[in-house]
């Protein structure tokens, strides 16, 4: 990259800022980087650091409460600054173009693909009908659409999710832009259609020489499209370099916490924990008077709570906000006291301990009403979602299995037919010995009790018009556990179980972070001590920092409640990081269960090595085979006959597989995979990931 | 371990002071001019009505024979109607019965609309089914008609107003307060409560209906408009408070007959009822604006 040449974009001291209802909030301040042709820069941070808002912010498409304070943009050496709206426009469609995280919001429900192609070309370039047609057939098969042709003639929602996004693409693409803004367009997607789009982003850079700005919360993202990489923190720049040296010499403090927060796929809980960043963001309206980052800091000394440090190039190409940056990156890390023994008792559990919940060919279906009349008429065939399709494990006690699987596999059915929120329409559930097939509603109080749930959304999970003690109390009350005037007291011991101290019993669930407020349902879940706690995606929408300091805090509960867990998530690092036990769900079926270890190491189900293979690793050293998977999910309504999977798997055998279920192939102790691949086959698999430090082959 | 985020902003007092909270309620409405023009409106009714005996030297039911008919004067600010009573008097003293009625009817209505609503949309399925189809019934009557079966059935008095109000605006509120119900249910917290084997009516009562209450309160002040229209209607046709009670809607119908005469008759409690209605809608509409737009 040769700096004589006029930078795609060049953005200067740029700061945004935005109206509220308590005044004027600073979102972005002080904002500069350049993008040269051809080049991806990737703009990486938690949520809230303002990293849309530089994205909106370039094209001037900030909410109406929002506008640009200060600075410069230059887009190929012409200031975008104070351009009139019927400018921007034309640029916007011609030059410059956004693909946002959510495709079914970008394209128009009520056209067809093809008319939002060729609008486009239309109206920017003034293309007749049949040229414009020919283009995007053309731009469909550059984007590896199947059947381009027929796909023009499609409505948006006849698309899955991975083929919507390519059609955004494409549409981005169909101008040659000189620069593509990508604000987290992967971020909707399963692992294995994201790891396709990233490809495809791949190939385009290649292909076409596309300048992109990609943003994205997520670091293996990020590590894998782009070639510089800027860490943003509070609307700041704290960190600007190539993107080895980002991930493997990471000097600013908030990108190092930041990079050791996030669960490697080689990672189990005995050989490493996740330090989680202390406190947390500031608000953008109370801002520290120094280093924005000083009162998280680990390196912290006073000079830095008095001074604002300047964006500087410590190593050439290498630009940090900090005062010492050259200290701290020589310096070694060194875990906290106390931790060491922590990790050594904190141990896998041996599965010698007596089964708590035993789970015998469970089948959940939902009954699903037909669109013809006669069907509305009650009178048609009825239909039903397998959404849990025979489905077998046994959890011992204090156990942690782990559900992963894409979105629809029926992972989430799965822990609400346990916790009897779905009832399943055959099989054998048994929990201590107590059959649990009924519903909720029908069981006894003793057993609800046992049982207890995590949830996914920190913002729904907690009522928001009762105070966390109240909520807290609550199941206290319900169960008895203690004497109405001991209540406060084990509110507050409960609280501090969960890193949380007495401040908080009054709160109200708005006045809570997000993390706080999955602590405070943690603390829900444990306070009638459950036997088994079902975590569903507890901690997949909040940031890694957070999410480690959740994840840490799950372990020592349940090490100091001896609580069994299931723990669901799409995400098979933190799978990995947090389980004994592994099932991988497909279409309602396991396909592979076994302990950790096992599943994350060869011989594989093929749908594993699939995933595994997908799993976008913050390390840009790091092997991976590339295995992608075609075609889209079936319907669990009217699922593939045979292996579910046959209709995508790579190592299909033939008939075999269409026509006959899978048998169950003992592949090691406990450890089981339904494929009709011979064991010995699936033996000579080589390991997905090789992570470059660890020659020894361990993903 | 003590590292996590448990550091928070030390910044957030525990338990705020009553003072704090109230103006905190209040801050919505100050916020938007409507509202507030609204709520002056509205007070103005009430502060007449609770002072009425101040504010007049005449009883409402005072007869003076000697000033029958007359316009406004230094002795009746607003004039007097046709049996020579003051009509400023009659309109505070007419204030008191419709600022108790209307809220009374709407309150009566909202507790069985909401009861019906959180049932039919917690319960789902066939007794979902059963409750909106017999309120989809009543909803097919037009409203004013549905007013005239039931007053002429159970005959004009402030109880039967009351219970015509109730019958009436209950289906709407039930549909609000089902459709709120279907939303919240979702509700992860909704799980948390079945989980902890809550009794349905614990969990509709004190779990989903608080967090309903922001749109309820919205729409029960449009509805105190409107029945405030609903009992000058009524009392407009005869059916309302029986005479010689100061009911705004009979002084407009007695008034009419001499609407030539003294048009002031008329036109002040026909002003009365629209300045009342107008403020509560505005009031309501003020603060459904405001409440929305920072979410």
């Amino acid at each position: 990259m040769t700096n004589i040449k006029t930078p795609v974009l060049r953005v200067e001291n740029l700061a945004i800022s935005y109206k509220m209802r308590k005044g004027e909030v600073s979102a972005v301040r002080d904002v500069s980087f350049e993008i040269y042709r051809g080049e991806a820069l990737g703009l990486v941070g938690e949520s809230g650091c303002g990293k849309s808002t530089v994205a909106f912010g370039l094209v001037n498409f900030l909410d109406r409460n929002g506008r640009i304070l200060n600075g410069s943009i230059l887009f190929q050496g012409r200031e975008l600054r104070g351009r009139s709206e019927e400018e921007l426009r034309r640029l916007r469609g011609n030059q410059i173009s956004m693909v946002y995280q959510d495709p079914l919001a970008a394209l128009n429900p009520c056209l067809r693909i093809g008319e939002q192609l060729s609008e486009v070309l239309i109206v920017h370039r003034g293309l007749s009908k049949e040229e414009a047609y020919e283009k995007c057939i053309e731009m469909l098969k550059g984007v590896y659409m199947p059947d381009p042709e027929a796909m023009m003639l499609r409505y948006p929602h006849q698309l899955s999710g991975g083929q919507q996004q390519r059609v955004v693409i494409a549409i981005a693409l169909l101008n040659n832009p000189a620069l593509l803004i990508m604000d987290e367009p992967t971020t909707a997607l399963d692992v294995t259609v994201e790891a396709g789009v990233l490809d495809l982003i791949a190939e385009l850079r290649r292909e076409f020489d596309t300048t992109i700005l990609y943003i994205s919360h997520n670091l293996g993202v990020i590590a894998y499209v782009s070639d510089k990489v800027s860490v943003m923190y509070t609307g700041e720049i704290v960190e600007q370099a190539s993107v080895e040296d980002i991930f493997l010499k990471p000097m600013h403090p908030y990108t190092q916490a930041l990079m050791r927060c996030v669960p490697k796929l080689g990672e189990n809980k005995e050989s490493s924990y996740l330090p989680p960043i202390p406190g947390r963001v500031p608000s953008p309206m109370n801002l520290p008077p120094g280093c924005i980052f000083a009162p998280r800091c680990q390196h912290v000394r006073e000079f830095c709570r008095q001074k604002h440090p300047e964006l500087r190039e410590v190593v050439p190409g290498h630009f940090i906000c900090c005062h010492f940056a050259e200290e701290i990156a020589e310096a070694e890390w060194q875990p906290p006291e106390g931790l060491i023994p922590e990790l050594t008792t904190r141990g896998r559990r041996e599965n010698a301990g007596e089964p708590i919940l035993q789970a015998e060919h469970v089948k959940t279906y939902y009954k699903q009403r037909g669109k013809s009349l006669i069907s509305l008429l009650g009178l048609g065939k009825k239909q039903y979602v397998k959404a849990v399709d025979d489905v077998s494990f046994e959890l011992p006690k204090g156990c942690t299995l782990g559900i992963v699987g894409e979105s629809g596999c029926g992972k989430s059915t799965l822990g609400k037919t346990i916790v009897g929120l779905e009832s399943p329409i055959s099989g054998k559930l048994e929990f201590l010995g107590f059959d649990i097939l009924a519903p909720v509603v029908k069981r006894d109080k003793r057993l609800i009790k046992e049982l207890q749930m995590v949830f996914q959304n920190p913002d729904s999970t907690l009522n928001p018009s009762f105070s966390v003690g109240y909520q807290i109390g609550r199941p206290l009350r319900r169960f008895r556990e203690v004497s109405r005037n001991q209540e406060r007291k084990e509110v507050i011991r409960l609280l501090n179980a969960v890193r949380l101290d007495a401040s908080y019993y009054n709160r109200l669930p708005r006045q809570l972070s997000g993390g706080e407020k999955q602590r405070v349902a943690l603390a829900r879940a444990i306070a009638a001590h459950p036997k088994l706690v079902i975590c569903d995606e507890p901690t997949s929408s909040l940031d890694v920092s957070v999410q480690a300091a959740i994840l840490n805090l799950l372990l020592d509960l349940q090490k100091e409640y001896d609580i069994a867990m299931i723990f669901i998530s799409h995400d098979l690092s933190v799978i990995r990081f947090f389980s004994d036990q592994v099932a991988v769900m497909y279409l309602g079926k396991v396909c592979e269960i076994g302990p950790a270890e096992a599943i994350y190491s060869p011989p594989y189900h093929p749908y594993t090595e699939a995933l595994l293979s997908a799993v976008p690793i913050p390390d840009p050293s790091a092997e991976q085979k590339r295995i992608r998977l075609g075609g889209m999910v079936p319907s669990a309504l009217n699922p593939p006959s045979g292996c579910y999977f046959h209709t995508r798997c790579p190592r299909k055998l033939g008939d075999i597989c269409e026509k006959q279920d899978p048998p169950r192939q003992i592949a090691g102790k406990e450890h089981y995979i339904y494929c009709h691949t011979p064991l010995e086959e699936l033996r000579k698999m080589e390991a997905v990931v090789t992570l470059a430090k660890d020659t020894k082959g361990n993903s | 371990m003590t590292i996590g985020e448990q550091a928070g902003s030390p910044g957030i007092a525990t338990r705020r002071s009553l003072g704090q909270r109230f103006r905190d309620a209040l801050a919505p409405i100050l916020a938007s001019k409507v509202a507030l023009v609204g709520l002056g409106l509205v007070s103005f009714w009430i502060l007449m009505a609770i002072f009425a005996p101040l504010m007049t030297p005449y009883g409402p039911l005072e007869q003076d024979p000697e000033a029958m008919n007359l316009g406004p004067s230094a002795e009746h600010p607003l004039g007097t109607d046709r049996l020579g009573r003051d009509l400023w008097a009659r309109l505070i003293y007419g204030a008191r019965t419709i600022l108790v009625l209307a809220p009374l009817s709407v309150l009566c209505a909202l507790a069985v609309g909401t009861t019906l609503g959180l049932i039919g949309g917690y319960f789902g399925g066939w007794i979902d089914e059963i409750v909106m189809r017999i309120l989809d019934a009543i909803m097919a009557f037009p409203v004013i008609l549905l007013y005239l079966i039931i007053i002429v059935a159970l005959g004009p008095s402030a109880v039967n107003v009351v219970i015509a109000i109730t019958i009436a605006g209950a289906p709407g509120i039930a549909r609000l307060v089902r459709s709120l119900t279907l939303d919240i249910r979702t509700r992860e917290y909704i799980a948390a409560a079945e989980l902890r084997g809550e009794n349905p009516f614990y969990i509709m009562f004190v779990e989903i209906l608080p967090n309903a209450r922001g749109p309820i309160i919205v729409d029960a002040m449009l509805r105190i408009g409107y029945a405030v229209f609903a009992i000058g209607t009524l009392g407009f046709l005869g059916l309302g408070l029986p005479p010689p009670a100061p009911d705004w809607g009979s002084m407009v119908a007695q008034g009419r007959h001499y609407i030539w005469i003294n048009p002031w008759a008329v036109l002040w409690p026909s002003l009365a009822i629209s300045s009342l209605v107008i403020g509560l809608n505005l009031f309501a509409d003020g603060l459904r604006e405001e409440t929305m737009r920072y979410q």
